[in-house]
């Protein structure tokens, strides 16, 4: 068993020694009535890629414009390669922005749209220079053959390529990324993040980079900070946050499918889910009402010991692995198997927890796991409508199995 | 007969775009089909002249018996549920799912006891008072999807149904129009692009490509024996690994090309046997199905080291181009280190070079 919602993790990992690029010191922001940021305390490493990960209106958008100069902070602080910058007008921070919307000129070609920033006044460029460095981002973004293409000519990869492409020319400092690939297919998306952190390895340049989606925070990050109605709820890197997270909120935010969260309850030992079900053995200390938290990958679907039955209600096989909704213990429990499970709607199975990779919360402590935001993150006690779905789920299998 | 045919089905647009070329499939009663394919690859424009919102310029499609080619959307009894919730912001949710009986003449008793029933179903009927501005995105998109499913019309057509919503709530909508559509056993069209979406929700799956249909298929087919090497590497993520090699004679081998020389690979006989030999053609492999193994014949560097929580892909800059292994999380690579590989050949799919289809 894990340490109760452990608190490593806490704090920048993996920056001792050197001095953060950027500092943020207990940043707040308020729009009229909403408290849009809450004391934000945050670092970002010279050579660092920092994914900020939360749902909509979590105050990603309020906190990459902070940085970027675009809004000021009604209180704290940000320094920025060792001078304060909290007044500084958004031209001297000498930071680059890309949007989700590419916010390109469709009438012009992408020489010019990669131009236009070379061209600001106070750069003083030669055009020598100019010409030289947009041949190295079309080049670096694999743009070279489409330069002279008008903008609206392009596919929508190409697209978010030329922007990133604006960014990349002036060689500013820091890079900062509002969700650049939400507008694009999934499959693109997967291509543009391995090319953008190659990119951002390659240009040795720091990244904040915005996402609501957990596979971009993933894979992307080297350190992760969750943010939640304007706090942040946990910050360090992904492994960390995935398998330690503070508490069922932060929990949820990361893995596909998302964790199980159970309630349990201490008895003879055991740890027995609202209807009963023994789930895993007790190892003792702590409050006798907890929140289980289990990974899908972390339940062995069809264990062999007498173990309580569940049934399966859904197979979805997504090629490397399957997902196996099963009604168990009174719940409806998601389970990640490797490979092609050969499990049909309606089977009989005996899920098992891997005590060792189970996680308590407990559902009083204070920061983000209290009673309420517990309630929240349980799953409705009658999600879907169960025999109804059974019986029909057996007349029509769902998927092939071997 | 089929309960949806579509036969030799185009769409030209007047400015000369052909949208769809020419496409032939059908959907069985009670199936959940999916139209999966990149933005532009005609799967959308398929849709909407099944729904009759855009003509078809040449072929036919029936639903349940009935020549529906040309006739309005109104007399195909379809419930559609579009990307964008589109409900009537000045009703509320209870007159926003009553609607379409509304339109249908049926009478206010009646309407009521039916949308009741369907919003107990789905787990509804504390948001029946409200208006859909006081609802979240995934709710606002349940309620068109009650809309769609009030009527229990012949066939759901679906685009994008999930397209803009946050993850956990895509996941949850998933399963319920899933759990929905095997219990009203309704026939449903479903396009989006997201290929796992895809895998996890369909019967079969479409795959389509610049106006064509690449293949139909159950989502292990399509995964397991991809027709082309667009399938190949559009299904799955990340898509397959694709190695350019020779077949080399008939001795059950295949040579990789590399560019510094080339790799030889013992590949299962039937596998070599189906291509000519000496011809040029496409490995494809799955990450999956890809190890480190200490003797295994591919060297290559860690490019970079993708987390995903259950499972990490490894890339790996190897003389036969980039290949992606999926490897146990809890063992990170360092970047640079190197590795060798071996490729479980008994799983590979063999593609012809020129083709690109599959031997």
């Amino acid at each position: 068993m894990r340490a109760d919602a452990g608190r490593a993790g806490q704090g920048p990992a993996g920056m001792a020694g050197a001095a953060p690029f950027l500092t943020l010191r207990a940043v707040s922001k308020r729009f009229a009535t909403t408290r849009a940021l809450e004391g934000i305390d945050l670092e970002l490493a010279a050579d660092e890629l920092l994914v900020v990960l939360g749902p909509t209106g979590a105050g990603k958008t309020t906190l990459l414009r902070t940085i970027a100069g675009l809004e000021q902070p009604d209180t704290g602080e940000l320094r920025m390669g060792g001078q304060e910058v909290t007044g500084w007008e958004p031209s001297a921070r000498d930071v680059a922005l890309v949007f989700q919307n590419f916010s390109l000129y469709p009438r012009w070609s992408v020489r010019r749209n990669l131009e236009f920033p070379l061209r600001a006044p106070g750069l003083n460029l030669r055009g020598a220079e100019v010409e030289r460095r947009i041949a190295w981002a079309a080049e670096l973004l694999n743009l070279t053959r489409r330069l002279d293409r008008p903008a609206s000519r392009l596919s929508g990869g190409e697209m978010q390529r030329v922007a990133i492409g604006r960014a990349i020319v002036r060689r500013p400092r820091l890079f900062l990324m509002d969700e650049p690939l939400t507008n694009l297919d999934a499959k693109l998306r997967e291509v543009l993040r391995v090319e953008l952190v190659q990119l951002r390895r390659e240009l040795a340049t720091p990244m904040i980079f915005v996402t609501h989606d957990q596979a971009e925070a993933l894979s992307m990050a080297d350190r992760i900070v969750v943010l939640s109605e304007g706090r942040v709820l946990q910050s360090g890197t992904a492994r960390e946050i995935y398998e330690r997270p503070v508490s069922p909120v932060v929990a949820l935010q990361l893995g596909h499918p998302a964790i199980n969260l159970l309630r349990v309850r201490r008895q003879a030992g055991q740890w027995i889910s609202a209807d009963g079900t023994p789930l895993l053995r007790d190892e003792g200390g702590g409050p006798d009402e907890r929140v289980l938290g289990v990974r899908p990958e972390d339940i062995a679907w069809n264990a062999a010991e007498a173990a309580p039955e569940g049934v399966v209600r859904v197979v979805e096989y997504i090629g490397a692995s399957t997902t196996l909704v099963v009604d168990w213990a009174g719940e409806c429990v998601h389970a990640l198997v490797p490979g092609r499970a050969a499990a049909r709607p309606g089977d009989r199975v005996r899920p098992r927890i891997d005590g060792a990779r189970a996680i308590l919360f407990d559902p009083a402590a204070a920061d983000g796991g209290g009673p309420d935001r517990v309630q929240r993150c349980l799953p409705p006690a009658a999600g879907l409508r169960r025999p109804d779905l059974r019986l029909s789920a057996s007349l029509n299998p769902s998927k092939e199995m071997p | 007969m089929s309960f949806l045919q579509l036969e030799r089905l185009e769409k030209t647009y007047p400015d000369g775009t052909r949208a769809v070329v020419g496409i032939d499939f059908a959907a069985e009663a009670g199936e959940l089909v999916v139209l999966l394919g990149p933005s532009g690859c005609g799967k959308t424009t398929t849709l909407r002249m099944v729904a009759g919102l855009e003509l078809a310029t040449r072929g036919l499609i029936r639903l349940a018996g009935r020549e529906i080619t040309r006739l309005p959307p109104s007399q195909r009894d379809i419930g559609m549920v579009f990307q964008f919730y589109a409900l009537y912001p000045h009703l509320s949710v209870r007159d926003n799912i009553g609607f379409p009986l509304r339109a249908a003449g049926l009478a206010t008793p009646e309407i009521r006891r039916r949308v009741a029933a369907l919003a107990h179903q789905m787990s509804l009927q504390r948001l029946l008072p409200l208006y859909p501005r006081q609802l979240s995105g995934g709710d606002q998109q349940k309620v068109s999807l009650a809309r769609a499913m009030v009527r229990r019309p012949a066939i759901f057509l679906m685009d994008e149904p999930l397209g803009t919503l946050d993850a956990d709530q895509r996941l949850a909508l998933r399963e319920l129009i899933r759990a929905e559509q095997l219990a009203s056993k309704v026939t449903t069209l479903y396009v989006t692009h997201d290929q796992e979406e895809a895998m996890c929700i369909a019967d079969r799956i479409v795959v389509m490509a610049g106006g064509r249909i690449r293949q139909v298929g159950t989502p292990a087919e399509v995964y397991d024996r991809p027709a082309d090497l667009f399938v190949a590497s559009f299904v799955g993520s990340p898509g397959m690994n694709l190695i350019p090699c020779q077949v080399a004679g008939r001795n059950g081998t295949l040579q990789l090309l590399s560019e510094r020389g080339q790799l030889r690979l013992d590949v299962p006989f039937e596998l070599a046997a189906r291509a000519p030999s000496t011809a040029s053609a496409t490995l494809g492999v799955r990450c999956e199905h890809v190890h480190e193994d200490r003797d295994g014949p591919i060297s290559g560097r860690v490019l970079i080291d993708e987390y995903c929580g259950s499972a990490r892909l490894v890339h790996v800059d190897t003389p036969c181009g980039r290949l992606v292994l999926r490897a146990d999380a809890a063992r990170a690579h360092a970047l640079g280190s190197e590795l060798r590989l071996r490729l479980d050949a008994t799983q590979a799919s063999l593609f012809d070079a020129a083709t690109e289809a599959r031997l």
